[in-house]
């Protein structure tokens, strides 16, 4: 519990800091951080193989993706980062406050009686039984899902021309 | 059966792109233009009682049940009535075959997301047929890629997020009361434990996501920006059937058939739909771009859906699909005429129009007839869906609610006919003396819309009894 409690915790303040970040480098290692410890929480939860998946592809591949793209970014001078944070720190100034509270809120609901009984296990099926057998239909909806963003690929990232700004 | 209004559509993509890249940029439009009569036509032959066809041997691959009730098939036939217009459209202001092409797929997906929300009766397959449009609409607002255009897109796909994660958690919430995700499954639940506050809170954050979705006040950041900068033909799809097929149907089936009668909730939905009915009519007032007005209009109008479905009784929900139809239809012809006056004066500011009537005396004259519409001037259809609305108040005893519908009419006919003044009377504005009639395909779609607007207005009767009385069969008990 004090190990759930503590891995919360540290989730929150990388993933505040990933929004509050002056450099886009560390808020997509923040955000790689939240993705580890959801893992930890995966497999503590015996979710292995949605583990598994969240390691491999959240924290490992859209990290390098993130990384690569931001390799190919032009860095910022001096005085552009300053200008950054300062309106960062005007922006979301108030996001670590806002977190503050909004956990505080959440700590004191636990304390209020669910009022309904949880159901004891939803699905006895493996992964790949209900993934292939049960739930067909999402996966097919998935596939489309990645249709529509190959074409968004196609659409948005062909080279602009000046004039088309 | 059902089943084929999903894989219709795929292997229609499948077989567009599979074709030589000369050939299908030339057939993109006429293949795409068969593929939704084809969808129209599996739509209309499902609701005769002399058709009888056994499940395709495919049905049983899809395990979670999609079906079609008298709800779903008024919905249908907004989406493929709808992707037609805006096909057509896009035949016309998608002149570059390689940007009409790639529309042309993306609508397809589109109407793949919708069918799905429509059909199915699972709420995590819901989800994911909600992301599908979502993810489609996006690109298709950011199209052009012009600044706006992005803006616009930025928007919705952060509100779209947040509505996610919302819905997501609902979700999540609801699975670990019900042990399964289909509707009844989680009816029954919410049923048994319909004091929990985790329900009410899970019940709550939902329909937060539904509102953003729909675009309804104080959610509606995104949607004048998304309509007014998307290009003609996907205005045409996010205000005639997007933002009503993931926002607006969503939650009338899940306030029937999911999460059941109650009285705080319409209250909540009361209150939301006259906030945004009142707000959207007076923002409304104050737009010069004729985009932004029909935006803003939207927001009104999806209010009166809302309202009514709050009333919780079997007319009240009649009022609210029969309400949605008529929007559905009238505000596609209102940004068909939009985007065919658009194309031919190069502006959507209205400060720059006028007397436009006797140059596109069509485009006028339909448009005048969706204006009424939209105002609830009898005979035309709008009319009798806020007729319906108004008395489903009364009876129901929200009589603050009917007088407030009522003359917020008032105020959408003074913006409409404001509108109407501007661009189409008066004398023509200077250097519009070159301007023609929109073209054959425009002015067909407008007429096509039109004649269903008169057509359902003056055979109210009959459309009556059979799109929507039915409708009160979906109701639980």
């Amino acid at each position: 519990m004090m190990l759930d409690i503590v891995l919360l915790m540290v989730m929150v303040i990388a993933a505040v800091w990933s929004v509050m970040a002056r450099s886009l480098l560390k808020a997509a290692i923040g955000l790689a951080i939240v993705s580890v410890i959801i893992t930890i929480f995966m497999f503590k939860f015996n979710a292995s193989l949605a583990g598994v998946f969240e390691l491999s592809v959240c924290t490992g591949l859209i990290t390098v993706i993130f990384l690569s793209t931001i390799g190919l970014t032009k860095p910022m001078t001096h005085k552009q980062i300053l200008e950054f944070s300062k309106d960062r720190a005007r922006r979301y100034g108030l996001l670590p406050v806002l977190v503050v509270l909004a956990g505080s809120l959440a700590i004191g609901l636990l304390n209020v009686p669910f009022g309904f009984t949880l159901v004891q296990k939803a699905s006895q099926a493996d992964v790949r039984t209900v993934l292939w057998n049960l739930r067909h239909l999402d996966l097919f909806g998935q596939i489309i899902i990645l249709l529509a963003g190959g074409f968004g690929a196609v659409i948005l990232f062909k080279e602009i021309k000046e004039d088309e700004w | 059966m059902p089943s084929l209004l999903i894989l219709v559509p795929l292997l229609g993509i499948i077989i567009l792109n599979l074709m030589f890249k000369f050939t299908r940029r030339r057939v993109a439009f006429w293949f795409a233009f068969v593929l939704f009569s084809i969808q129209l036509a599996i739509t209309l032959l499902y609701r005769q009682p002399w058709y009888r066809i056994t499940e395709p041997a495919f049905s049983p691959f899809f395990k979670v049940g999609l079906s079609i009730d008298s709800l779903t098939f008024v919905m249908l036939l907004c989406i493929e009535i709808v992707c037609l217009a805006s096909l057509v459209v896009s035949r016309y202001t998608l002149i570059d075959r390689d940007q009409r092409f790639n529309f042309i797929n993306l609508l397809i997906i589109a109407s793949v997301g919708m069918n799905g929300i429509v059909m199915t009766r699972d709420i995590f397959s819901l989800y994911v047929f909600l992301e599908i449009t979502a993810v489609s609409s996006v690109i298709l607002i950011a199209f052009r890629r012009g600044k706006l255009a992005l803006e616009g897109a930025f928007k919705y796909i952060m509100l779209s997020a947040v509505a996610t994660i919302l819905m997501l958690s609902a979700i999540a919430l609801l699975l670990l009361v019900s042990g399964g995700t289909d509707f009844q499954a989680i009816h029954t639940s919410i049923m048994g434990f319909h004091k929990s506050r985790v329900i009410v809170f899970a019940i709550g954050i939902f329909l937060t996501g539904l509102f953003i979705k729909a675009g309804l006040v104080p959610f509606h950041g995104w949607l004048p920006d998304a309509y007014a900068s998307a290009p003609s033909a996907v205005s045409v799809l996010l205000a005639g059937i997007i933002t009503k097929a993931c926002g607006v149907y969503t939650l009338i089936r899940l306030c029937t058939s999911v999460f059941g009668p109650s009285v705080s909730l319409n209250q909540v939905l009361m209150l939301a739909g006259t906030v945004s009915i009142v707000a959207g009519a007076l923002a409304a007032l104050g737009q010069q771009d004729f985009k932004r007005m029909l935006a803003y209009s939207s927001i009104s109008q999806v209010g009166y859906s809302i309202v009514s479905l709050g009333c919780g009784t079997p007319l009240g929900l009649i009022g609210a699909v029969f309400h949605l139809f008529n929007h559905a239809i009238f505000k596609s012809l209102l940004f068909v005429n939009a985007a065919a006056v658009e194309e031919r004066v190069s502006t959507t500011d209205m400060e720059k129009m006028g007397g436009l009537s006797s140059k596109m005396p069509v485009t006028s004259a339909t448009s005048l007839i969706g204006f009424l519409s939209a105002s609830g001037i009898p005979p035309f259809s709008g009319f009798w869906s806020k007729l319906i609305i108004v008395i489903a108040l009364w009876q129901s005893g929200n009589r603050a609610y009917a007088v407030i519908a009522l003359l917020a009419g008032v105020l959408t006919l003074a913006y409409l006919l404001l509108m109407q003044r501007r661009v189409f009377s008066g004398k023509l504005r200077e250097g519009l003396q070159g301007v023609r009639e929109a073209p054959f395909g425009f002015c067909l779609i407008a007429l096509l819309l039109a004649a269903i607007t008169v057509g359902v207005g003056i055979f109210f009767p009959v459309a009556y009894a059979v799109l929507f009385e039915p409708v009160r069969g979906v109701l639980l008990r």
